[in-house]
């Protein structure tokens, strides 16, 4: 009965495994305190502040109450301007990309303008917007603050849309192809489709990106102490909100910061797990 | 000009023998992939409701053939054709030929089960609303008609609902062949339509073939000996790209002229 021997090399492997096994955890863990210690500040010190007020008052002068209204309605009107600029551009970009011009040398530079803007800085971006809107105009104004978004947003979308539809095998366009459908019902009908899942996910995954994006905001949108609708005009965003609010020295401004920022961590997490749930529902033949 | 090449041809080929009429023709085709020549000087014709067989060992050129007949290729930047392929006489290979009204008269059926991510009435009606406009009780007609032809109809008539993707393999292939018959082609091909299929599934796509040539002429790629002896009228061996004996079935299977169809079909390489 010479079975396996519990030998020197063999007890020297397991403690190699059980090291390795460890630091791996540690690693992990390290990693993972942070981001929950961060999670359980901004709760602890965000929560307090949230009552019906925030979502109900206008940002207030120093030294007294209010809500953040104005900056939650800013955000959302921004983000949705810049995805209605940035995602059908970003969608037929990527979809000249792996469809029209899978083949084509203007597909390789694009993709790797595409990447270096995808990992451009967004002050980067910022700076450019107010070169060629802000001064040209000679104010801020909520136009440039939705341009400024979507140039983040397209890159993402350029992206996703691409990789999602070269993920859709060829052997589904050729059997529609072959079916006498003309190239773009088949993009339309069959492509996208196969796709979808995927393309929803890259655009709520650039809407999760430029919802915290503040750099860019403060050379363009700017900010508005009072509720506005003009596009012309300066409009409030949650983040360059908590940027003013949270330098200041006064505390209702400062608990506004907090817990603005809890309700963009709120925001980008619904978005993460509404992509991944979309995500892990993707279909392909 | 044609015709003179058709009765060159004719002498190597059963149609006279036989008086079948042609209703493809394949004359002196070649085809490339980029610089590499796949097929060369291929002569072949499919008879009007017949079934013809193309059988060789892998990367021998029949399913380039098959994919030549559509104009699939088309889709992929450096690929070519040269030579003829006349349809009723007329080239296909011809740059004024509208690709999309040609495919709609040649049908195809792929190696791999593709059913649209749509639902089952919706994979057989998106091909048919391309060409017809037809009432919804005509499409629903027409819907279950195809779904009779492909043998499917009884086993998804309570779920026209369901995603394609939802049916077996053996189920999604008689899919595709219902979608392709939905839309009324004249020629179907089928490029090894069951060798992704068990054996019951591959039965009833045999016993589908022998019903369909009917009213199609089928052109069917397979690697299985015994199908191709129990579907077609017709077997071309194909071997390296080239064409080596193109000859009814029976005399093919039983009595071929050239020696490596003999090896071929007795399995003694390939």
């Amino acid at each position: 009965m010479a079975a396996v021997v519990a030998d020197a090399r063999y007890s020297r492997r397991r403690h190699t495994n059980f090291v390795a096994t460890a630091l791996s955890i540690g690693a992990a863990g390290f990693g993972l305190t942070w981001l929950l210690l961060i999670l359980v500040v901004l709760v602890v010190k965000g929560v307090g502040g949230l009552n019906l007020a925030v979502f109900t008052e206008m940002t207030p002068p120093p030294g007294s109450a209010g809500g953040l209204l104005n900056p939650i309605i800013g955000s959302l009107i921004l983000t949705v301007l810049a995805v209605a600029f940035g995602t059908p551009l970003g969608i037929l970009a990527g979809t000249y990309m792996a469809e029209y011009g899978r083949y084509a040398n203007l597909t390789m530079v694009v993709r790797f303008i595409n990447d270096i803007l995808l990992s451009a800085p967004s002050i980067v971006i910022g700076l450019f917007v107010y070169e060629i809107m802000v001064a040209r105009m000679g104010h801020f104004s909520a136009w440039a603050g939705a341009v400024a978004l979507a140039i983040l947003v397209i890159p993402v979308v350029v992206r996703t849309t691409e990789d999602m539809l070269l993920l859709v095998p060829n052997t589904l366009r050729e059997a529609s192809t072959a079916l006498g459908v003309p190239r773009w019902l088949v993009i339309r009908d069959v492509a996208y489709r196969a796709a979808r899942a995927g393309i929803t996910t890259g655009v709520l995954l650039a809407i999760a990106r430029i919802t915290g994006e503040t750099a860019p905001l403060l050379f363009t949108a700017l900010n508005n102490q009072f509720f506005s609708w003009n596009l012309n005009a300066p409009m409030a965003s949650l983040p360059v909100v908590i940027f003013q609010f949270a330098l200041s020295p006064y505390s209702e401004w400062q608990q506004l910061a907090w817990t603005g920022a809890l309700i963009i961590t709120a925001a980008v997490l619904g978005l993460s797990i509404l992509a991944r749930v979309l995500a892990s529902k993707k279909v392909l033949t | 000009m044609t015709f003179a090449i058709q009765t060159d041809v004719k002498e190597q080929t059963p149609t006279a023998a036989e008086g079948l009429e042609e209703k493809v023709a394949v004359r002196r085709l070649n085809f490339y992939y980029g610089g590499y020549r796949a097929l060369a000087d291929i002569n072949v014709n499919l008879f009007q409701n017949k079934v013809t067989a193309f059988i060789g060992p892998s990367g021998c050129g029949k399913s380039t053939l098959l994919r030549i007949l559509n104009r699939i290729y088309d889709l992929y930047p450096n690929q070519r054709a040269d030579g003829e392929v006349l349809l009723d006489g007329e080239n296909i290979l011809t740059p004024k030929q509208d690709v999309n009204l040609l495919r709609a008269k040649v049908g195809m059926v792929f190696q791999k089960p593709t059913p649209f991510p749509m639902t089952i009435y919706e994979n057989v009606a998106f091909g048919v609303r391309l060409y017809e406009q037809l009432s919804k009780a005509d499409l629903d007609a027409r819907v279950e008609d195809a779904l009779r032809r492909g043998a499917i109809w009884d086993e998804v008539k309570d779920k026209l609902d369901a995603s394609g993707l939802s049916l077996s393999g053996g189920q999604q292939q008689r899919l595709c062949i219902a979608r392709t018959v939905a839309i009324k082609p004249e020629v179907i091909l089928l490029d090894e339509p069951c060798s992704a299929l068990d054996p019951i599934s591959t039965a009833k796509i045999e016993e589908l073939i022998d019903v369909l040539k009917r009213d199609y002429t089928i052109a069917i790629v397979t690697h299985n000996m015994q199908q191709a002896a129990r579907t077609s009228d017709y077997t071309a061996f194909m071997y390296l790209g080239e064409l080596v004996e193109f000859d009814n079935t029976t005399r093919i299977f039983t009595n071929p002229k050239m020696e490596r169809t003999q090896d071929y079909i007795t399995g003694r390489f390939g």
